[in-house]
């Protein structure tokens, strides 16, 4: 090249800083692209060195990382009871959200769940009772996550419940998730009144054998269509599931009436999935957590395999770190809340769900969902902008997961720490609200970004790491 | 009371419904209310809620529910409207469609990937790694951020050249590519002047005059101050001198800067020699002799540069453009003469923006006056012990740090020079108050109407007083030459044409005065 190459051609500018320049060129007939520049978060510049002299190394660790979650195949396989399929699980033992967190802080929901795991369990009769054994020595606690599990909001998973067994049929890890239970008072939500425990058992003694049953009779449901579909339809996939949970419906409605006897169970149960819009949100998890799975333990990949939230720290998992949470504090969301409700209700950031935007769904892919975009400012184009931000931090875009918006571009995927902590630009997460005490429930839902802080540690762990 | 009523097979997501629930209890009267789709859920958030009403029984997924805690009917009623106000202005309310800005180099190449040109203005301290960015990417890069140091500036331009790439700055204030005024600078004619400047507003002005003669601009590249000086070695100066030579737009190359260091000049020079095209030079203060033993036509200061370069340009004979300058300043001269009748003051009061104009001044009056008092001066022993007063023939640059710390640059922010023009009259040694008014993009789009008032209040209090402004810029610039230069007159100051011919100006009138 040389510098008379740009001579008499078409000036073309990228403008990053002052937006007025970009204002004057535009007006001196030129055209120009301002970029929304923020300066990259202050790390030490030796942790930069040391990943920046790996550059190459961790690029093709990544497109590895990639290449696992774009060919991960997750599907239904079957259903059975936690304490029989859950690697590791056993009757004192409760799964809870998020990374590790011990009774003493925990926060409300977290709380009141486990407090109506308890008693659901028959561990305890009152919540007095539940409350004094779960802060005793009894009772052990853990992350779905350290158990192949994933759980919506509080995420409480104990030994009786039934779960989904999703299979990465690629690579053959398998992903756990109860069944969801549907809106306002509800346990994943820190609810634990009779009604509550009531549904619980409804779903344990009445549902749970329906679907095992017809999901037996089918063999397996093949989750990753059903999410394409369901983005084409209007979904994100985290906060609104309704399209996948029709397609699931229509999947199960035959196969049900084909397995079952009993009209009135088959049709309560049918009627349940149909009201509850949520109802996908407990399979789109357990597929996602299958899929980015499978690239756990890639050396020298700094791409993220959990997002995850206990309603008191937000953790995260890289794929070059293994098993190791980074962790920060858990954000207020920006919520739209229920009627009677309002900010001083709610509780932080909590849940599993993320694992929703980790794949590259969820926030992620607000741009497919016109119909939740009121949650991030109203506008579609807001919605869009998101999606759009969410492709700068990720290593690639999905070949099956698109929006039609974008010309059916495929959702941005693989979440690189090392684009978090130059770009200073967190990922986009759509949530729901619970009430920060214990036994109240859902009060609203909303969206956040998520923290900086565990980005911060993740990429000084992952430099550490660095082979 | 809680009354509520359904509107059936109406059906809005609950997202919106949240959202126009949101503001209903701000109503007069209203303590609590909902609105929602007919669901077993919603219902039984209702209940929870205590807003069920027993209407509500037979409503299902597609109806919509409203019910309100209102003091009285009156209430009631003004929040149904509300409501439907509300569901109304969501549904027809258009999207924003505005552009999504990239939050990084990297996304802006993929939304431009035929962009040609990084212009960058974030702190010093970020500013080379979006450099090295647009270089990896062969893009030229135009660095208006300061702050950068020389090691940096090195690689950086070393790099530029290995790939052939415009590296202009750092702090490279201004630059017109291709007819694209860039960063501060002028709206220019297009035409066959390339300029290579070491000098912001030297360009500027240099550049404007040009305009303003009815010459035009091929290119004009600034490479940052710094790049003449012994470290860089005027590498960019020197790639941009070539570049200039092959394109064939340019006719005339005009280099505009301080005197380089004597091993840059050296290089410079040498490099001259081997060009076809004739080179006007202006390093501002350098020996002229110097300047013609390097093969370049000398110019004593920014008008005679942009003066020779119009006429060689014009295949016309640049001597007899000198004549006429010279001309030019009998007839001022004469003008001097009426001015300096009542003025009773003694001094001149020099209040720059422009740090390469402040320059010229203390220069051109040298010559006449001898060395003049400044923040930045000529000679150590003319250093304003207190930069806020000034002292017999002060001429000083606001747009030194000492000036803009906490505030902007003053071709923005008239505030402080404004002041000082007030102050400066109160003084009754002061005879003539000599400003340049910079214009073009980045500059105050208003610069008449700040100054103005000023004037006015500065010749009230002191109404012997004369003030000579120099005016940089053209009428195509945004603020528009001729309408400052008109406003300007109308307070009664001298508007002339160059900042050379002001400081004549000044200088002939104070002469008078001594």
């Amino acid at each position: 090249m040389a510098i008379n190459d740009i001579f008499n051609k078409d000036l073309k500018v990228i403008n990053t800083g002052i937006e007025s320049f970009k204002e004057n060129i535009e007006h001196a007939g030129a055209k120009a692209v301002h970029v929304d520049w923020k300066p990259p978060v202050d790390i030490d510049p030796k942790v930069w060195e040391t990943i920046n002299a790996k550059e190459g190394i961790i690029n093709a660790a990544n497109e590895k990382a990639l290449e696992i979650i774009l060919n991960g195949k997750p599907n239904l396989i079957g259903m059975d009871l936690a304490k029989n399929v859950i690697p590791g699980m056993k009757p004192n033992l409760i799964l809870h959200s998020g990374p590790p967190i011990k009774w003493e802080r925990m926060c409300g929901p977290t709380r009141g769940a486990i407090i109506g795991a308890l008693i659901y369990e028959g561990m305890a009769k009152t919540p007095e009772e539940a409350e004094k054994l779960a802060a005793s020595d009894k009772i052990e606690y853990a992350p779905c996550h350290e158990h192949d599990t994933v759980g919506p909001m509080a995420g409480i998973v104990s030994a009786s419940m039934p779960v989904f067994i999703i299979k990465n049929e690629e690579y053959g890890n398998q992903a756990y998730c109860t069944q969801n239970e549907g809106l306002g008072k509800v346990l994943r939500y820190g609810a634990f009144s009779k009604e509550v425990i009531t549904r619980l058992k409804w779903m344990d003694d009445v549902m749970y054998p329906i679907l095992k049953k017809a999901i037996e009779s089918l063999k397996k449901i093949d989750l990753k269509n059903i999410i394409a579909q369901a983005l084409h339809m209007g979904d994100e996939v985290h906060n609104r599931n309704r399209a996948g949970t029709s397609l699931f419906y229509r999947t199960i409605a035959p196969a049900i009436i084909k397995t079952s006897d009993d009209k009135q169970n088959m049709a309560d149960v049918l009627d349940f999935i149909n009201g509850n819009d949520h109802f996908f949100l407990n399979l789109s998890m357990p597929a996602a957590k299958a899929t980015l799975d499978a690239a756990m333990n890639i050396p020298n990949s700094s791409v993220v395999l959990a997002l995850s939230r206990n309603g008191t720290d937000f953790g995260i998992r890289l794929a070059g770190t293994g098993e190791k949470w980074f962790t920060g504090k858990a954000p207020l969301p920006d919520a739209l809340f229920f009627p009677g409700f309002t900010k001083e209700d709610a509780n932080p950031d909590i849940g599993d769900s993320a694992i929703t935007e980790t794949v590259g769904l969820g926030g992620f892919a607000i741009a497919a969902s016109p119909a939740i975009v009121q949650f991030v400012g109203g506008s579609a184009q807001d919605a869009v902008n998101y999606t759009l931000a969410m492709y700068e931090i990720s290593v690639g875009e999905n070949n099956i997961y698109q929006i039609p918006y974008l010309n059916f571009r495929g959702t941005p995927t693989g979440i690189d720490v090392r684009k978090v902590i130059s770009k200073n630009l967190t990922p986009f997460i759509d949530t729901g609200v619970a009430h920060k005490d214990p036994g109240v429930g859902q009060v609203g839902a909303g969206v956040l970004s998520a923290p900086i802080e565990p980005f911060k540690n993740a990429i000084v762990g992952f430099a550490n790491k660095l082979k | 009371m809680i009354k509520g009523i359904i509107k059936k097979g109406v059906y809005f997501d609950s997202v919106t419904l949240m959202i126009v629930s949101k503001d209903l209890n701000k109503i007069k009267g209203v303590s609590d209310s909902s609105v929602v789709m007919g669901t077993n859920e919603n219902k039984s958030i209702l209940k929870m809620a205590d807003l069920y009403l027993k209407i509500f029984n037979d409503a299902d997924d597609t109806d919509m529910l409203i019910s309100i805690d209102a003091d009285n009917d009156e209430a009631f009623n003004n929040a149904i409207k509300f409501i439907e106000d509300e569901l109304k202005a969501i549904r027809n309310s258009s999207d924003d469609t505005s552009d999504f800005a990239p939050k990084s180099f990297e996304s802006a190449l993929k939304l431009m990937p035929e962009a040609n040109l990084s212009l960058i203005s974030v702190a010093g301290k970020y500013a080379v790694a979006e450099a090295n960015k647009a270089l990896g990417a062969n893009i030229n890069v135009m660095l208006f951020s300061d702050n950068i140091s020389v090691e940096d500036e090195l690689k950086m331009k070393q790099k530029a050249v290995e790939k052939g790439l415009l590296m202009m700055g750092p702090d490279c204030g201004t630059a017109i590519i291709n007819g694209i005024p860039l960063a501060f600078a002028n709206v220019c004619n297009k035409g066959n002047i390339g300029i290579v400047a070491a000098s912001g507003t030297g360009l500027q002005e240099v550049s404007s005059i040009i305009t303003n003669l009815g010459g035009g601009i091929s290119q004009a590249i600034g490479t940052g101050g710094r790049d003449v000086k012994k470290e860089i070695g005027g590498i960019m100066f020197i790639e941009a001198l070539k570049a200039l030579e092959k394109d064939e737009q340019t006719k005339v190359i005009t280099l505009i800067s301080k005197p380089p260091h004597p091993e840059v000049l050296d290089k410079i020079a040498s490099e001259i020699k081997q060009l076809k095209k004739p080179v006007v030079a202006i390093f501002i203060g350098a020996d002229v002799k110097t300047i013609a033993a390097s093969g370049a036509i000398p110019a004593v200061n920014l008008e005679q540069a942009a003066v020779i370069s119009v006429a060689i340009s014009e295949n016309k004979d640049y001597k007899e453009a000198l004549n006429k300058l010279n001309a030019r300043q009998e007839k001022n001269k004469t003008l001097a003469k009426e001015l300096a009748k009542n003025n009773s003051g003694k001094y001149i009061r020099g209040l720059y923006s422009g740090g390469t104009l402040c320059d010229e001044a203390q220069l051109l009056l040298k010559d006449t006056l001898g060395f003049t008092y400044s923040n930045t001066p000529l000679s150590a022993d003319y250093q304003l012990s207190d930069i806020w007063k000034s002292k017999e023939h002060t001429i000083i640059d606001l747009g030194e740090d000492e000036f803009t710390a906490g505030r902007p640059h003053p071709m923005i922010d008239f505030s402080l020079r404004n002041r000082r023009v007030v102050d400066e009259a109160e003084d009754k040694e002061t005879a003539v108050l000599l400003l340049d008014v910079v214009l073009g993009y980045g500059s105050n789009l208003n610069p008449e109407a700040e100054l103005a008032p000023a004037f006015e209040k500065a010749k009230k209090t002191n109404p012997n007083l004369t003030i000579i402004c120099s005016v940089t810029g053209t009428d195509e610039d945004p603020q528009n030459r001729a309408k400052v230069k008109q406003t300007l007159e109308n307070t009664g100051a001298i508007v002339m044409n160059t900042n050379v011919e002001a400081v004549e100006l000044a200088e002939s009138i104070v002469s008078l005065l001594q």
